[in-house]
């Protein structure tokens, strides 16, 4: 059973790694250069194939926190509290890679690193200091139980926060210019463009799952160690002959 | 319940009174915020009261912060949180007993504030309207200030995890507050900025609600 399982998340991560392969040759040498673009600008606007699904993962990831805080809550159980955990760790390095590409893109484009009143930009940079503080949290509480209370309690009510101060951030902005790709008033969607961004947007997930998999698979392995060691120190304190 | 609810702002009150301790402390810290902002912006804007709203919304989260740490630090340093949990209270009566409690404090600082912010700066501070902006933004600051003091107390950093945990959380209401505070500033009637109040209103239903039902999680033993 178990070498059965340590196969299968073997393949899964071969899969992932050729999707990923697969996803950069499309984002960079396959879908066509931005039309409506010149220089640096349309060269940057290749980012937004990994920009856009890191955003995706992140706000996916931060998602199935606050479904296994509520579980959590609801039902105990410690693997709720290591899914959410596992999740905000995943979470927090895409929204990093979010805004990081982000300003890249947006320099040459805006002439802008940052600008606040987009509320992309603002919901982003507040979720990533919202589960900055989870992780923080989390180090500052020893007790376990309550470790996993408290965690899914910041779980749950950061996650809420999110439409509201995406909608705060949208009427206090003035007008914004975050490009809308595809859809309507979309700005230069081509076929393989749009195949590219599926591809990628479906590679994206398939790395946040392989690795919410192994993070999961790396608590229990890590509980399972704990318990053994101190089953080890039991029996040795039993036949250590005393002095 | 609500004379339960009483009983616990009674005796924060009492308590209070005794020492006035955090009264005190909230007061001077947010006339010293005042003074430093005063002073820090002096020399770049070229009219201080154009940031008004701002500065005044900082002094009161900041001070009400410092309230809020105490709340609990309080509860938890004599070993009272264990009787409170202990008495045949229900979870949500010692929620809304602290929070009340807190409202009351912040509230009465930034009573005593807003006067010196008048004095000070000369803006048309007294409206109804304007106190009504400010008792929804302090209220919802206190609403999910009270789960998160309660939060930060059990854990080894304490007076620090407070503000990290709570900023980022009452982002929208700051932003909601300073907009309407710097809209009544400017003489704008409060029907033309519905949809800001509207959010006001919103954060303080959601986010008491949600912070009514995890309490009980929180301060669980």
């Amino acid at each position: 059973m178990k070498a059965r399982s340590f196969m299968a998340t073997n393949v899964l991560n071969g899969i992932t790694a050729l999707a990923m392969l697969v996803a950069l040759y499309l984002a960079l040498v396959y879908a066509p250069p931005a039309a409506n673009l010149v220089g640096a600008a349309q060269i940057a606007q290749r980012i937004f194939y990994f920009h856009v699904p890191s955003a995706w993962v992140g706000f996916l990831a931060f998602f199935v926190t606050f479904v296994a805080s509520i579980a959590y809550l609801w039902q105990g159980g410690r693997q709720w509290d290591i899914l959410a955990l596992s999740s905000v760790e995943i979470g927090l390095v895409f929204t990093t890679m979010v805004v990081t590409t982000g300003p890249l893109w947006a320099r040459p484009t805006w002439g802008v690193w940052w600008v606040w009143s987009d509320p992309k930009l603002s919901t982003v940079a507040i979720l990533w200091l919202i589960y900055f503080a989870y992780l923080m949290l989390r180090n500052t509480v020893e007790d376990e139980a309550r470790r996993a209370r408290l965690a899914a309690v910041l779980g749950i009510v950061g996650f809420l926060d999110v439409p509201i101060v995406f909608g705060a951030v949208r009427w206090w902005g003035q007008s914004v210019a975050h490009p809308i790709v595809f859809g309507t008033g979309g700005l230069s969607g081509s076929p393989r463009m749009l195949t590219a961004f599926l591809f990628c947007l479906g590679a994206f997930t398939l790395v946040y799952v392989t690795l919410l998999v192994q993070r999961v698979r790396l608590e229990g392995m890590r509980h399972e160690v704990e318990r053994l060691r101190s089953q080890v120190t039991d029996h040795v304190s039993r036949f250590t002959p005393r002095i | 319940m609500v004379h339960k609810i009483i009983a616990i702002v009674h005796k924060d009150i009492i308590a209070e009174l005794r020492t006035k301790e955090m009264f005190s402390s909230m007061f001077v810290f947010a006339l010293l915020v005042i003074v430093i902002f005063n002073f820090a912006f002096e020399l770049r804007v070229a009219n201080v009261k154009q940031v008004a709203p701002g500065m005044l919304w900082v002094t009161f989260t900041f001070a009400g912060m410092l309230g809020l740490n105490r709340s609990f630090i309080l509860e938890k340093d004599r070993g009272c949180l264990e009787g409170l949990l202990l008495a045949p209270v229900d979870r949500s009566a010692i929620y809304f007993g602290k929070m009340l409690g807190n409202l009351i404090f912040m509230s009465v600082v930034e009573a005593i504030v807003l006067p010196i912010f008048w004095v000070l700066f000369n803006p048309p501070l007294f409206s109804p309207a304007l106190a009504l902006v400010i008792l929804l933004g302090t209220l919802g600051f206190a609403g999910v200030g009270t789960l998160f003091s309660a939060i930060a107390v059990h854990t080894r950093a304490r007076e620090v995890m407070l503000p990290i945990l709570l900023f980022p959380v009452v982002l929208p209401l700051m932003i909601a507050a300073v907009k309407l505070t710097g809209g009544l500033l400017d003489g704008q009637p409060l029907a033309e900025m519905h949809n800001w109040l509207n959010l006001l209103v919103g954060f303080d239903m959601v986010f008491l609600t949600v912070s009514y039902m995890t309490f009980d999680y929180v301060v669980e033993e």
